[in-house]
């Protein structure tokens, strides 16, 4: 069995940094490097993409959007991650990342235009290294290792990013990315966001083993952390990014969170959880325990805090206001307009007929 | 030049892809070290590099999946996918992402799929099929099917050159028809070609059957029938000026497949026909193909694929028609 790739111990920077159940260790989390000032601004993007995501609740609500697939209770996530890569690494998500988008500099008002039924995902990925918000589950994975392959082939040092849900993982292209991605020996860190549960179907009906210890069968190391500490989740990406853009291979974390609002504004979580689940993780919710471990280490006041909050809400009704003033693009150029580069003749003719038949009623 | 095979001559359209653009990579089951179970890509990997050329794991989702991201950096992915019955996990990957990515994005993807397909190689099941409908149904993708050397040639520089992603269906039964061939003919994606002219019945083929309708026109010859054979060469875009232009001289009409007729690709021709040349029909369309039964074991696959007989009979009776 010679040919079989052994993950072994000193091939693994992020383990040294957590305790056997996946927290970071309090040595880890004093070495972390970080200024006061960019430790406050991982709460304030917490809050930021919180309260853009109850507002976009609202806005279904209200009927501004179609459908709106909300993050609670998986913002650690999306802010350390974001906070752990260089800008020019890539991500690859899957439909829940919104606050990803908005962390690396995407305009929450341009990315809900696709929840408004305008668009299915206006921003060019190559301007923010941020892929598309992507709807067939696990189908994104694929991407992510094609553009670590890439950029091994180009000997970038740049790394990708690639997450996905606990559902994701039942499926055969993430199987077939995982495998890719140790022969391949590609740049790119595997983020489960394990929020436990697909729709209505939790963790235990899907998987029945471990997901992280899955990476050792691809030849590579994986980790199962603490999905609700913002620094760990930072704290794992960093070393496993950086193992990787030194040319070691990919990494599988595994970030135990929880999908605290339903799958979508169409789905009903009573009739499948009950109250005293979502009370057990409210405990752990992202925000307040960072908030106190903040103030613990009096890092943050009142003040600041109630400074963060004003801006927050200044921020968000800048974006609802964009996005009801979001222009309405024409339906020839909506429908046809991105389709090819090179059009066919016949297709260009399909367009035109539509476009004369707006115009003549 | 010496006459080469088609499938040699799909090796030097590669070779010059690859030697032409630093970002063509080609990749697939078996393409490498091997070069490929047909030995299309024989040698290629030893010209241009393991980076370039190389083996992929038996997994045909993300060989095709690799192609967003690879396409999304710069990259002219040129994956191969081993045998047309082999596509099927591939579908979601090309019908979702290939084909949607640009609509979505704005960013193209110049994606060129290659597969072996059609039958009359006496194979065991899976590899003799006729997918080409499931991706001229697909709106985002070009689906292309060359039958001779010099067109697989020139239509593959064409499809890597272009920028939206393209099927390139390889008719595996002539793999080794051999021409001479020249290499600075272009072939644009979209343009059909007559490949026999005619003025009694217009015959429409692609791929595998554009050989048995010049076989079938040769026969007609002997008993004063005139058939003109259209060579599609491209099945999305479809060339209905050429097509149209055909039946201003005959009137009359057979579409020739391999795949099943219900639902096939022919059944979109003779729809078109209806719509842009009603007027000029004097005969019904006729549709030969395979039967609507999944492909037979080898033993009968010559009853169930189109044959000469079937295009003669079909002529016969467009022109007793009325």
């Amino acid at each position: 069995m010679a040919d079989v790739v052994r993950v072994v111990a000193a091939d693994d920077p992020v383990r040294p940094l957590f305790s056997p159940a996946g927290e970071l260790t309090a040595d880890a989390r004093g070495t972390l490097g970080l200024s006061p000032d960019e430790l406050r601004d991982l709460y304030h993007k917490m809050v930021w993409i919180r309260r853009t995501d109850q507002e976009a609740l609202n806005l279904q609500r209200q009927g501004e959007l179609g459908l709106w697939g909300p993050y609670q209770g998986q913002e650690a996530i999306h802010v350390g991650t974001v906070a752990a890569l260089r800008p020019t690494d890539w991500i690859f998500p899957s439909y829940r990342e919104f606050g990803m988008g908005m962390c690396r500099g995407i305009d929450p008002a341009e990315m809900l235009t696709l929840f408004r039924g305008l668009s299915h995902g206006p921003w060019d990925p190559r301007r923010y290294h941020f892929a598309p918000l992507v709807i067939p589950v696990a189908s994104q994975v694929p991407h992510a290792v094609g553009m670590a392959m890439g950029s091994r082939f180009k000997h970038g040092d740049d790394v990708v990013l690639s997450t996905f849900g606990d559902g994701a993982t039942s499926k055969g292209d993430w199987h077939e990315a995982m495998n890719f991605a140790g022969v391949f020996r590609a740049p790119v860190v595997f983020l489960c966001q394990n929020n436990r549960w697909a729709i209505s179907v939790p963790l235990a009906k899907q998987t029945a083993g471990s997901i992280a210890e899955r990476a050792q069968g691809y030849g590579f190391p994986g980790i199962r952390i603490d999905g609700n500490d913002v620094l760990a989740v930072l704290a794992a990406v960093r070393a496993a990014a950086a193992r990787a853009r030194q040319g070691d291979g990919p990494y599988l974390i595994e970030a135990m969170t929880y999908r605290m609002g339903p799958h979508t504004t169409s789905d009903d979580p009573t009739r499948y959880r009950s109250e005293t689940d979502l009370e057990r993780w409210n405990v752990k919710d992202p925000i307040p325990r960072y908030r106190e471990w903040l103030q613990g280490q009096g890092l943050i006041d009142e003040a600041s805090l109630a400074a963060i909050n004003r801006e927050v809400e200044t921020a968000v009704e800048a974006t609802r206001n964009r996005l009801k003033s979001a222009p309405v693009p024409a339906a020839g150029e909506a429908i046809f307009g991105r389709v090819y580069q090179h059009p066919p003749d016949s297709f260009l003719e399909e367009r035109q007929e539509f476009e004369s038949s707006l115009e003549s009623n | 030049m010496e006459p080469v095979t088609m499938a040699k001559a799909i090796n030097l359209s590669l070779r010059d892809a690859l030697a032409g653009d630093d970002d063509v990579l080609v990749f697939g089951e078996d393409v490498g070290t091997l070069g490929g179970v047909f030995r299309i890509t024989d040698g290629l990997q030893k010209a241009f590099g393991s980076d370039r050329v190389f083996d992929t794991p038996l997994a045909e989702s993300a060989i095709i999946g690799i192609c967003i991201g690879l396409a999304l950096r710069g990259f002219k992915p040129v994956p191969e996918i081993q045998f047309d019955g082999f596509i099927y996990p591939a579908f979601d990957q090309i019908v979702s992402h290939v084909a949607k990515y640009r609509n979505r994005t704005g960013v193209s993807m110049p994606i060129t799929i290659r597969v072996p397909f059609g039958g009359r190689i006496g194979a065991v099941e899976h590899h003799s099929e006729s997918p080409e409908a499931y991706f001229t149904h697909t709106a985002g993708l070009k689906v292309v099917a060359p039958s001779t050397p010099g067109d697989a040639y020139a239509l593959l520089q064409s499809a890597i050159a272009d920028p939206d992603p393209v099927i390139f269906f390889e008719p595996k039964a002539r793999y080794y028809l051999k021409e001479e061939i020249d290499t600075a003919k272009e072939v644009p994606i979209g343009q059909a070609r007559v490949a026999r002219g005619g003025s009694g019945v217009t015959v429409i083929a692609y791929g595998p059957t554009v050989g048995i309708a010049l076989d079938a026109a040769k026969a007609a010859e002997k008993e004063n029938i005139s058939l003109e054979v259209i060579d599609l060469r491209s099945l999305s875009p479809l060339d209905m000026p050429t097509i149209l232009a055909s039946l201003q001289k005959t009137h009359r009409a057979i579409v020739v497949h391999e795949a099943p007729v219900f639902g096939g690709f022919g059944g979109e021709i003779v729809a078109r026909i209806a719509d842009d040349g009603f007027d000029l029909l004097e005969a019904p369309i006729a549709r030969i193909g395979g039967m609507d039964t999944p492909y037979p074991p080898a033993r009968y696959e010559k009853l169930y694929l189109p044959d000469v007989d079937r295009i003669l009979e079909a002529a016969d009776l467009a022109l007793a028609y009325g």
